[in-house]
């Protein structure tokens, strides 16, 4: 293993250490290495968005990072939103309003409309339809993604205004 | 056992037929937890990559390997002529045909697979990819179909004598040696006739381009070979997982019952991923020689350069009426770019798929088809994208004829369509083309959504807006565009349709557990379509547990029975009928249960939701879960323990499946930029499974359909480079791009279906393509628009405007 780097990466909480090759994609590192399979590949071009994660704050394309831009980083993927006895609010809207067909471009899709949410927690129908923009789905022409979005955002101010 | 609640509280229960079901895969998809292909991990496992030919027409003069084998790492380096001596350097192809796996001498299209490097991990393989040297030498291209008919340059030597003569293809005679075949329907002398002494004709020739399903997953494969036991596991991105493991048996000799053919989580097909695929074989063989797990995957670019592409045919028509309108004749002729191999997926039968469906929704008394498949330097493919067989190319044929003969005709290309539609009488009819319409009930659905658009208002508003455009009052023109289509789905009666020899029947195997759950296992396999949440409401209602107690098991050829897998909408209507027939025959057995545990004779009990109850005394009955335990615990005379039913179905006929649809634009003539104001679409797929997955289906298949009409397209250059191989090039909608549909429905379920179902998910995709491109052609008919062909991008719109002097 020559050429290789030492990474360090904060996922979902969790500090991992590993030695990569400097030019190995952050989505590949994350799938192969940290066996993270949620977020997926679709492009390699940073075009569909399969791939979106969190990193330091920001929605970003794992697969046009290198893992050794990522270094020290802290990253979000879509393991990291909620888990099976918790779902993410967003989670269980996508499935309460059907806002999934084949469920590829699904991890990315949500991910990013849960940091779209946190940037703007009262989009309109325009801002999350400009604010997925990134995200390519073939299956369900975004008419229920942009509803699940948007119903996602309501539950989770009323939930806020409950806790106040 | 009494229970007091209500016989609709019981319906509801079982989550059956007719709810918005919430889908039972959502929870996994959800957290990530899918388990698609490269998600595929195992010990030791090594990874494929292609070295492809940047050339489109090139002998192959020397590969050299040498450098790529000393790269550490790199454990083979594959070329035909490591495949040649195992019979794998060529497969068949599901058209008759047969393609290269690896170039065999020469390279018939860009980016075809020239050698196979095996290595320890995808960057590696990549590497290595680099280091080996291929010494090509260009030979002439040929990317026109109409040229390659006329010309010199031999594509497919393989398959011209050595006479010179040019031998019958799979589709009979071959007329030059890069023609492929003719097929022909109908009767073109008597056609001709017709038209030739009609009152009015209109002609037309249209392109409908190439382009690509473009799954957001690309394809790919893990192949396992255990030399242990001598049994290959192969995972895979497969439509059709049955009839791969079939072909993988009879390719590498391998008896079939060990293979184990595996498609996990699907990531969007829309037919993609029903061809065979080099990698796959690769794969395979590559697992053979190297003892381990080998796992290949396609990145985008190889994607949309070589696996299956969509369309690409060159259609020329005729359509003659009476001055009033009604049709009496059409004639289709189509020149269709196969590429470099003809690895259509098509039935045997049919090497143009059900093109002759374009008579549409139209009682059409003669008509007349012909389809010559010819071989150009590009891609193989020629599947169905999110349609049945080459309907799309079909129905747009159709449905653009009429707008033409409209304009001939200078009437209302609405009115036009009313005047010519098969009348609900009529039905089962037989069209002039051989296909046996089962049912529909056209002028209701049209009415309905003339009336839901105000269609009336829509054209007088269009009046006034041409009037505003030429006082120079806007720069926006609007455009009403209308399909009605007709589509012919779930393939097929056996007697007409196979895929290489093998029938395309579908099956259910259905086993009831003692405590009243159950597992059922299908010989299709979901992409995305919602498979597990719909089959089991079919059965909840048919068997009367319900659809949280049925789990639902299809991809994994060990354990699922044979079935020819989910393509053509025809999972609903083979899968689905053969579900409700092992459904019946769960039933059939229950009854004799119950009537034996009710102490009366077999003809006294009726079902009755999720009971059988003595006829008369709705009181005394047997629960299906009584009845299931019973099954299993109970010694009853005559009928063997268990519960559980196959159905292996063959249907009648196919569903014909139609729908209505308009959507209104408003384009501004000076950028090109088409704006989706409304789309209503009407859709009959006969009885309804689960509404909500049904308006899921129709509005991706409408954004497929904006895709395909306003930009999406394959694309070659004179030299055979394809201009489209990356997401900046090919056109995918995002959502701010697509509109909000409105979604609406009738229903005139399938006569001979079990439970009249008639399939869904492609229908948006037939009928929307015409009907976004005829919104795009109505705003520019006022001002001398004929026809111009799709994709309707904002280039070409501009152009169409610039054309017609609306920037003068």
């Amino acid at each position: 293993m020559s050429n290789t780097m030492h990474v360090k990466l904060n996922v979902n909480g969790e500090d991992h250490e590993f030695l990569a090759e400097p030019r190995e994609l952050l989505i590949y590192a994350l799938r192969e290495k940290l066996n993270l399979t949620g977020s997926h590949v679709g492009c390699e071009t940073s075009h569909c968005g399969a791939c979106t994660v969190t990193m330091n704050g920001k929605s970003v394309k794992s697969c046009t990072v290198f893992v050794a831009q990522a270094n020290g980083a802290e990253v979000t993927t879509v393991e990291g939103l909620g888990n099976p006895d918790a779902l993410h609010v967003l989670q269980e809207s996508f499935k309460e309003h059907h806002g999934l067909q084949c469920g590829y471009c699904t991890p990315g899709m949500i991910t990013r409309a849960a940091k779209l949410l946190e940037e703007n927690p009262n989009p309109t129908e325009e801002d999350i339809r400009f604010g997925i923009a990134g995200n390519i789905c073939r299956c369900t022409g975004y008419q229920n993604i942009v509803k699940s979005i948007l119903s996602a955002a309501s539950d989770m101010n009323a939930a806020k205004e409950a806790a106040q | 056992m009494k229970d007091e609640i209500t016989r609709e509280e019981r319906v509801a229960g079982l989550k059956g037929m007719g709810c918005s079901r919430k889908r039972v895969e959502d929870a996994r998809f959800t957290q990530g937890k899918g388990n698609y292909v490269d998600d595929i991990k195992l010990p030791g496992m090594l990874h494929g990559d292609f070295v492809r030919s940047p050339y489109a027409h090139a002998r192959i003069k020397s590969i050299n390997i040498d450098a790529a084998m000393a790269l550490p790492g790199v454990t083979a380096v594959l070329t035909a002529k490591d495949l040649e001596p195992l019979g794998l350097h060529w497969m068949p192809t599901l058209a008759g045909d047969k393609q290269m796996v690896l170039a065999d001498g020469k390279v018939l299209f860009q980016g075809q697979e020239v050698a196979f490097v095996v290595a320890s991990d995808r960057y590696v393989a990549a590497d290595a990819v680099e280091l080996i040297e291929v010494d090509y030498e260009e030979l002439d291209v040929l990317v026109d179909p109409f040229k390659s008919l006329q010309s010199d340059v031999v594509l497919r030597e393989d398959l011209v004598a050595e006479d010179g003569s040019i031998p019958n293809g799979a589709h009979g005679p071959r007329k030059h040696h890069n023609h492929i075949f003719t097929w022909e329907a109908g009767e073109e002398e008597a056609t001709n006739q017709v038209i030739d002494n009609a009152e009015v004709v209109a002609t037309e020739e249209m392109y409908y381009h190439r382009t690509h399903p473009c799954p957001l997953e690309t394809c790919g494969s893990v192949a396992s070979m255990d030399k242990v036991n001598g049994k290959l596991t192969l995972w895979g991105t497969f439509q059709a997982p049955h009839v791969v493991r079939t072909v993988a048996s009879l390719l590498s000799g391998i008896e079939e019952h060990n293979i184990r053919v595996v498609s996990p989580d699907i990531g969007g097909g829309f037919g993609n991923k029903v061809g065979v695929y080099p990698g796959y074989v690769c794969s395979i063989v590559a697992s053979i020689v190297t003892g381990v797990p080998v796992k290949w995957v396609e990145d985008r670019m190889e994607n949309l350069m070589s696996t299956a592409f969509a369309r690409d045919y060159w259609m020329k028509g005729k359509i003659s009426a009476t001055k009033d309108g009604k049709i009496t004749g059409l004639h289709c002729h189509v020149t269709a770019d196969h590429g470099a191999f003809d690895a259509c997926a098509d039935p045997t039968k049919f090497p143009a798929g059900f093109m002759n469906i374009c008579t549409g929704s139209y009682d059409i008394p003669v008509a007349y088809l012909g389809v010559d498949g010819v071989y150009t330097n590009k891609a193989p493919g020629g599947v169905s994208y999110r349609c049945s067989f080459r309907v799309t190319e079909a129905v747009y044929f159709i449905e653009r004829m009429i707008e033409v003969l409209a304009i001939e005709l200078n009437m209302d290309p609405a009115e036009l369509r009313s005047i010519n539609f098969i009348k609900k009488e009529q039905f089962p009819y037989t069209a002039a083309l051989g296909w046996e319409y089962d049912s529909g009930d056209y002028q209701t659905a049209w009415d309905k959504a003339l009336l839901a658009v105000d269609y009336k208002g829509l054209r007088a508003e269009q009046v006034e807006r041409v009037e505003a455009f030429k006082r120079g009052e806007t720069r926006k023109v609007m455009g009403i565009g209308l399909s009605f289509f007709t589509e012919i789905v779930g393939a097929g009666p056996v007697k007409n349709c196979d895929i290489l020899g093998m029938g395309m029947f579908d099956s259910c195997e259905i086993r009831i557990h003692p405590t009243g759950s159950a597992v059922a296992r299908l010989g299709t396999i979901s992409q995305g379509q919602g498979h597990a949440t719909t089959f089991a409401q079919i059965l909840a209602t048919e068997i009367g547990l319900s659809a949280e107690s049925i789990t639902i098991e299809e991809g994994d050829t060990d354990t699922a029975p044979y079935g020819l897998g989910t393509y053509g909408s025809r999972s609903t209507p083979v899968a689905g009928a053969a579900a409700a027939m092992a459904g019946r025959k769960i039933r059939a057995k229950a009854q004799m249960i119950a009537a034996y545990l009710l102490e009366v004779h077999d003809n006294d009990v009726e079902f009755d939701v999720d009971r059988f109850v003595v006829k008369g005394s709705p009181e005394q009955f047997k629960t299906m879960k009584e009845i299931a335990y019973a099954a299993y615990n109970q010694a009853i005379p005559g009928l063997e323990p268990g519960l559980e039913a196959v159905s292996y179905y063959d249907p009648p006929n196919m569903t014909y499946p139609f729908g209505a649809y308009v959507c209104v634009m408003d384009i501004d003539v000076d950028t090109g930029v088409p704006e989706i104001r409304r789309f209503y679409a009407l859709d009959d797929c006969g009885t309804r499974i689960n509404p909500m997955v049904i308006e899921g289906q129709i509005h991706g298949g409408l954004t497929e359909a904006l895709a395909v009409a306003l930009g999406q397209e394959i694309a070659y250059d004179d030299m055979g480079n394809c201009k489209t191989g990356t997401l900046m090039d090919f056109f995918l909608p995002t959502a701010w791009e697509v509109p909000n549909y409105e979604t609406d429905f009738t229903v005139t379920p399938s006569p001979h279906h079990p439970i009249g179902a008639k399939g869904v998910g492609e229908s948006p995709h037939v009928g929307g393509v015409p009907c976004f491109s005829n919104a795009v052609q109505d705003a520019f008919r006022p001002f001398g628009n004929r026809h111009t062909n799709m994709p309707h991008d904002h280039w070409r719109i501009w152009q169409t405007a610039n054309n017609l002097g609306m920037h003068d």
